[in-house]
Formats: structure tokens, C-alpha cells, sequence
């Protein structure tokens, strides 16, 4: 029976390879090559510089501070959006306790709250963005007005304007496009876990935080670890970077206090026109994310609980 | 123990083979950029087959031919695309054999830079908007044609004038980059200055003020009502430049912006432009500046002075278009040269910054690039820049070509602004020369820090002048000077 087992696998998997190998690989053995060019990305003649694109980058503060956001983003952020939507999921599936019938329940309305929640993910991140700038606004925004109306008249921050809470500003948008999102999964995530488990928790009296942290979040583990790589994907990459580009003064300002690595490709390519340094950021970018999701899955792994 | 739905068959958590295809999958997701670039890398081969000129008669002075079919792209921006689709069917009954082929975008460089690699651009591109291409980039790396013929054709209207001597001033020159030929076609002719609200001024008993001291005065009598004196678009601080850098010539003349656009070392450290920025920083501190325009964009800064929260913003002409909607009728719309310092500035009161918008082009590798020239020239006729004016309430590059139409309070304002200034318009290049250098270092980090009060103007001038210095050091950019 085993006759011809691997020719046969290999007979399937050649398609989807050569997609993978065409669409994935390929594009990124090109983007390698450009970094080591001069393109522009307006005309095809260019020739090779070597390591130039590396070293100028190198010497790049624009680029450093760029790193050194999109770094803040991927560890604090998925840390803040992962804690709160645990917290929120927990109370909307187990938090509850005082009512007859079901012994493990959540709080009251958590059936609405769980749309409440996801519903920002329903909006595309560029409308989440519009919105906030609104919001920010520091003459007739909500925020501004908010402080008026409750007696703080004299705190009127700038926001987006101040270069001290700006990149705040904008992780807090995605805190809160995002957080409903895993607040989703974390539920269902739950939901899998056997009821057994909270009953005999209820019996011994445990506290909501013990049930919490001995029985929820060890089982819960495995969605947590890939929440938090997609987290730190969302905020490295797409979601960051439109964030800023919408919200931001300049964008990436003021005075360079939110500009992210996607950004700063992005610019690069199709704003000065140097799309070979852009590749070159594009490739450090690609080392960063490799590199986050490494650490992420050294870090996080762990015996798996049976049950 | 409980049965659950969750799969456990897995009982390494995360195994190496997943991390790989997650880490592609990551890659995938967080470089989309790179792929577009490489996808739309050169292929060096399609130098198309350029159709062959016709023959240069009086009618047809560029020697198009007849049967060639004509491309164009147009930026469908804040002007729409009419009158480009009025000029293109005036083409089509000056050459009823050739097929046009009209395409309007607003994602000039994505669309087109494949097209620019791939060695097979349309005939005429309007290269406007937010994905505009790097000109600078574009003439250094010759994909454009040289404009010099359709400027020595004769001029629709006058066949005894060339096109151009019917040009207003400057824009044959901003179509330069070194030396004599004229790569880009400026079409639209924008007048950048302080725009107000006559009906305002009125009410403050006030004129435009003059010099400096006058300014001051008018915005301490707008506090006391209530009024801010100047609001800008604080999260695009580049709009300052627009009264910004005409006051530093009219203060110290029209050589120090040249130097500055020339990036000679110390450019910014004349007295000039010392003088200017601590005028403007003034404002600041005095609190003439609406609160909270740090964080404001352009949109709402220009409602907030629509409204009456602030008498001045620094601005360019389409911001009639911009806020036709917002601007009460009463307003009555006006644009200034800037108020100058004292009297011993060395231009005139008056002095402008007014230069082309819309720039269009024609690539070196197009089929029919006497197609793209003759329409033009068909563009800057006298019909066809009345028909846009009136279309889109901005001036053409035709000098001329107002008359006869109702002009609405702004455009009025700038035709007598423009006539005010006479030859006194200067036209700083920066701004599509550098366009790093002056949106993100000039404006963002040096401009916007200091009118936001986070740097004082000696910080400010010491902080630009290094960019302005990086800049001319930087070997990837190419660089320019004023002839």
C-alpha cells in the first residue's frame, strides 16, 4: 500500500507549491535584490550599489525612531488589547454568579455586550481612524468637549498635536478597533472548556481571580499564543501603519513622535521615490516580524494541560 | 474527565512547522509593499513602437499624425476631469482618425509606475494629487519629453504668437530643472498668500495691515471680540511656507529663497529669515493663534476660519473649491500678499508667491508624443482656459482668459493680488524639488515645533539648516539650482 506514497503527495502539493513558491517566495527573493540596488521605482534602469541602502539605513534616525515605535506597538500592544479582552471575556462567559439555573454564567447582558464589543471590528481601520482624528480634534472634538463638560475646562491637551501623547493616541485607536476582535475568540476559546471543571472551582469556593488564573487562562493558553503573534502582525504591519497615515500630523508627526516602519516604506517608495531604500526597510521589517514571532512561540511555549 | 470540541491531538503546542508557515504567513502579510514593488518591477523589454510623426503644416504645427491614437490619464482631483474630456473632444475634431483613449485616476503612481518600468506610458499625464510621481526623479532618470517644440508652436489663438508668450510668468521656468529644456507643463495657476474674509476686516473697522506692527494690532482688537487672529492646518505644517516664504522676500529679497532653494550652506541663517520666523513665533506667543491648530487638519482649520474663529490662514487658491461649502455667502473672500515687516523690507508690499499647479507631462517612451504636445497647446488655448476657469474657479497658465466670465469673490481677489504684485512674484522651488526636505523637515518637524511653541525660532533656523545641509549632502537625491 505504501507503493508510491510520495510521488502521489508530491502529484498534489505541486500546484499549491508553485502558487507559493511564485506568489510568497518569489517576491521576496525580488524585494532581497532591490535592496541591494539604486531603483527609483520610476524608470527601469538601475544598477547594483551593494551594501549602501544598508548602511545609510543604518545611520537613519528616522529609521531608528520608526523601529523603535513599531517595537512599542508589537510588545505593549498586544499586551494592553490581550489582558483587557481576556478580563472582558472572562466576566461575559464565567464572571457572573448570582443567578439561578446555570451555575457558570456571565454577567448580565453580556449577550449585547459581546456585540458592543466586536462591533468596531466591523468598521475598517480607516473609518476607526477618521473618526478618532474627529474625536481628537482639541476644539470641538469629543474628548476636548467631554473634559469641558465634566468641570476640566483648563486640561484641553493638543493630542494628535502633542508629540508627547501623540503615538498614545493612536495605540489607543487600535486598542480599541481591536480589542473586541479577541474578546470574540477568547470567548469561544471558553466556551470549549469543560463545564466540569468551573462547577467543582464553584464547590471548593474559589475567588473569580483563582478560577481565573487556575483553570481559564492555563486552558486557554494555545488561542492566547496565536492571538498575540496576530496582535503583534496587526501592529507591526497593516493596522499601524493606516492608523498613522490618517491620523498623524505630517503623517508620522509631530516631529517624527509616531512614525512606524511600514510608514516609512511606504514614503520611501512612493513619496521620494527610492524604492530600493524601501525594500532595504521592507527587509529589516520582515527580520523584526520573523524575529517577533520566534520569540513569541520560544516564550510562550509550554506542556500542553490534557483534559 | 468533560468531553469539549476543542482538537487535542496536538500535544506539542506549536511545532516548528508551524511557526514556519506562520512566519511566511507574517511575511505575507507584513510586507505587502515589497511584493507590489517587486511585482511591478522592471522588465526592460516593450520600448514600444513609436508611431511615426506626421507632416508640420500650418494646422498642425507639431506634425502629429493623424491616425496615431492618443492616450491620456487625467488626476480626477478637485478639479474633475471636464475640462480635460472638453480638450480631448476638440482633439478628436482637429484629428477625427485618431482614437483617444481618456482615463481619469486619482492613483497616478500606481497605475503609472508599472507602465514607467515596463517602458509603456500613455501620451499625456496630468501627474497631480497625493500619488504624485517624483518629477525630479522622473527628469534625472530621462522618461520625460522635452516641451521646448510646443513652446515655439504657434499659439491656437494667434497663430503670429508662440504658446509661449501667451504663458504667465514663471511657469516656462518651473518646467525646467537644469539647463534649457522644459519637461513639465504647469497647467492650473495657483496664487498662495493669506486669504481672509473682507466682511470680517470690515467689521473690524480694519484694511489688511502693512507691516508688522499693524498686523499685531489688528489680531490684539480680534482677541478682545473674541476672534483669533491666525489658524493654520496644523497637522500639515507646509501650508505655512505659503505666506511664509514670500515674506522672507519681501524682507530680505528674492535672492535669500533662492539660496535656500539652492541649499547653500547657512541659507536659513540670513537675518531675513530670522526676522520672519520670530514675526510669525510672535503670534504664537501673544496667543494670536487659534487654540488647538496643532492638532487640526486642513479641512478643519478651514472651517474653523470659515466660521469666523480666525481672521487669517495661510493657503492656496483652491481653497475657494476646497470650501465652497463652508464659506458663508457674506465672506467675501480675499487673498493678500503677506504683510511685511517694516520699511526697510526690499520688495514692495504686495510681493506674492504664485506659481503653476497641475503639472502635466509627457513621457519620453510615448507612442505619440506629438499627440500629447498638440493637446496641450489645444488645452492652452484661450476657449479652453476660460471654459476651465469658470469651470473650476482657478486661473489657467494662459495669461489671460478671464474676461467675459463672472468671477467669484476669491478668483477676483487673486487676479488683483496677481496684478498688485505685477513682477513681483516669487516662486520658491523647494517644494517640488525637495518635497521630503520641505513637507516633513521644514514644515512638520521644524515649522510646525515652532508655531506649536516647542521650539524657539533660533531652534528652529539651527534644526532646518541641518536638514537643509543632509539634503545637500545626500547623494540619492537629485539636486537643482536656480538658472
Amino acid at each position: 500500500m505504501q507503493h508510491g506514497k510520495y510521488r502521489f503527495i508530491v502529484g498534489f502539493l505541486v500546484a499549491p507549491l508553485a502558487l507559493y513558491a511564485i506568489f510568497v517566495i518569489w517576491p521576496f527573493v525580488q524585494a532581497i535584490y532591490y535592496s541591494f540596488t539604486d531603483w527609483t521605482g520610476l524608470s527601469p534602469d538601475f544598477k547594483m550599489v551593494g551594501f549602501a541602502n544598508y548602511t545609510r539605513m543604518l545611520h537613519d534616525d528616522i529609521f531608528w525612531k520608526s523601529l523603535q515605535h513599531s517595537l512599542l506597538f508589537a510588545l505593549l500592544l498586544p499586551l494592553v488589547t490581550l489582558g483587557l479582552a481576556l478580563f472582558f471575556a472572562f466576566m461575559l462567559n464565567v464572571g457572573g454568579r448570582r443567578r439561578k439555573g446555570a451555575a457558570i454564567t456571565g454577567v448580565r447582558g453580556s449577550g449585547f455586550y459581546k456585540i458592543a464589543y466586536f462591533f468596531p471590528q466591523v468598521l475598517s481601520i480607516a473609518i476607526v481612524s477618521l473618526l478618532f482624528q474627529f474625536a481628537y480634534n482639541p476644539n470641538d472634538g469629543v474628548i476636548n468637549g467631554t473634559l469641558k463638560a465634566i468641570g476640566l475646562g483648563s486640561v484641553q491637551p493638543d493630542w494628535l498635536g502633542d508629540p508627547n501623547l501623540a503615538l498614545w493616541c493612536v495605540m489607543a485607536v487600535l486598542l480599541w478597533s481591536t480589542v473586541g476582535f479577541f474578546v470574540v475568540l477568547f470567548s469561544a476559546g471558553m466556551a470549549s472548556i469543560p463545564k466540569d471543571f468551573y462547577e467543582a472551582a464553584l464547590l471548593d469556593g474559589a475567588s473569580r481571580a483563582t478560577t481565573f488564573f487556575k483553570i481559564t487562562l492555563p486552558l486557554l493558553w494555545d488561542t492566547v499564543q496565536s492571538g498575540w503573534v496576530y496582535m503583534g502582525i496587526l501592529a507591526l504591519g497593516a493596522e499601524a501603519f493606516a492608523a498613522v497615515q490618517i491620523m498623524t500630523v505630517g503623517p508620522g508627526g509631530p516631529d517624527y513622535s509616531t512614525t512606524v516602519l511600514p510608514l516609512y516604506v511606504y514614503q520611501s517608495a512612493f513619496r521620494d521615490a527610492n524604492a530600493a531604500y524601501a525594500t532595504t526597510i521592507g527587509v529589516a521589517l520582515l527580520i523584526v516580524t520573523l524575529l517577533f514571532a520566534a520569540i513569541v512561540m520560544r516564550v510562550g511555549r509550554r506542556e500542553r494541560l490534557e483534559f | 474527565m468533560g468531553s469539549t470540541s476543542a482538537e487535542n491531538s496536538n500535544t506539542e503546542g506549536v511545532g516548528r512547522r508551524d511557526l514556519i508557515k506562520r512566519s511566511a504567513a507574517l511575511g505575507l502579510i507584513s510586507v505587502p509593499t515589497m511584493s507590489f514593488l517587486s511585482a511591478c518591477a522592471s522588465s526592460d523589454s516593450g520600448s514600444g513602437t513609436k508611431a511615426k510623426a506626421g507632416k508640420k503644416t500650418t494646422k498642425n504645427p507639431l506634425g502629429v499624425n493623424e491616425t496615431a491614437p492618443l492616450a491620456v490619464v487625467i488626476f480626477d482631483g478637485g478639479f474633475g476631469t471636464k475640462y480635460a474630456t472638453d480638450a480631448n473632444a476638440q482633439y478628436k475634431t482637429a484629428y477625427p482618425k485618431a482614437k483617444v483613449n481618456f482615463h481619469a485616476t486619482q492613483k497616478i503612481q500606481s497605475e503609472l509606475q508599472p507602465k514607467f518600468n515596463g517602458g509603456t506610458p500613455p501620451d499625456l499625464i496630468d501627474n497631480s494629487g497625493a500619488q504624485q510621481m517624483d518629477m525630479g526623479v522622473l527628469v534625472g532618470k530621462k522618461q520625460l519629453t522635452d516641451l521646448t517644440p510646443l513652446l515655439d508652436a504657434p499659439s491656437i489663438d494667434d497663430p503670429s504668437k508662440k504658446v509661449r508668450d501667451t504663458l504667465r510668468p514663471g511657469i516656462v521656468e518651473m518646467g525646467q530643472f537644469d539647463g534649457a529644456p522644459v519637461w513639465i507643463m504647469y497647467y492650473a495657476y495657483t496664487v498662495y498668500g493669506v486669504w481672509y474674509s473682507q466682511t470680517a476686516l470690515d467689521k473690524l473697522d480694519a484694511t489688511y495691515p502693512e507691516t508688522w506692527d499693524a498686523m499685531l494690532a489688528l489680531c490684539e482688537k480680534a482677541k478682545k471680540k473674541g476672534m483669533a487672529g491666525w489658524t493654520y492646518a496644523g497637522k500639515y505644517p507646509y501650508y505655512l511656507p505659503f505666506s511664509l516664504y514670500p515674506f522672507i522676500a519681501k524682507i530680505g529679497g528674492r535672492e535669500v529663497l533662492d539660496k535656500i532653494d539652492n541649499l547653500e550652506p547657512n541659507a536659513w541663517k540670513d537675518p531675513a529669515v530670522k526676522s520672519a520666523f520670530e514675526a510669525y513665533y510672535e503670534l504664537y506667543k501673544k496667543g494670536y493663534i487659534l487654540q488647538g491648530t496643532p492638532g487640526i487638519d486642513h479641512i478643519q482649520s478651514q472651517t474653523a476660519w470659515a466660521k469666523g474663529k480666525a481672521l487669517f490662514i495661510p493657503n492656496g487658491s483652491w481653497v475657494e473649491n476646497e470650501s465652497a461649502n463652508v464659506i458663508p455667502k457674506d465672506f467675501n473672500l480675499a487673498v493678500s500678499g503677506p504683510t511685511g515687516l517694516d520699511s526697510s523690507d526690499k520688495m514692495p508690499f504686495g510681493t506674492i508667491w504664485a506659481s503653476g499647479g497641475e503639472p502635466f507631462i509627457v513621457p519620453a517612451k510615448a507612442n505619440n508624443p506629438e499627440g500629447g504636445m498638440e493637446q496641450l497647446r489645444i488645452m492652452l488655448s484661450e476657449a479652453s482656459s476660460k471654459n476651465f476657469t469658470s469651470q473650476v474657479k482657478s486661473l489657467t497658465a494662459y495669461n489671460g482668459g478671464t474676461d467675459g466670465i463672472t468671477l467669484t469673490p476669491g478668483l477676483k481677489s487673486g487676479v488683483a493680488a496677481l496684478e498688485k504684485a505685477g513682477t513681483n512674484v516669487v516662486n520658491p522651488r523647494l517644494q517640488d524639488w525637495y518635497v521630503k526636505l520641505q513637507k516633513e523637515q521644514i514644515g512638520v518637524a521644524g515649522l510646525g515645533e515652532m508655531m506649536a511653541g516647542r521650539l524657539t525660532p533660533a531652534e528652529a533656523i539651527k534644526k532646518i539648516q541641518g536638514y537643509a545641509d543632509a539634503a545637500a549632502k545626500d547623494q540619492s537625491i537629485k539636486h537643482y539650482k536656480h538658472q
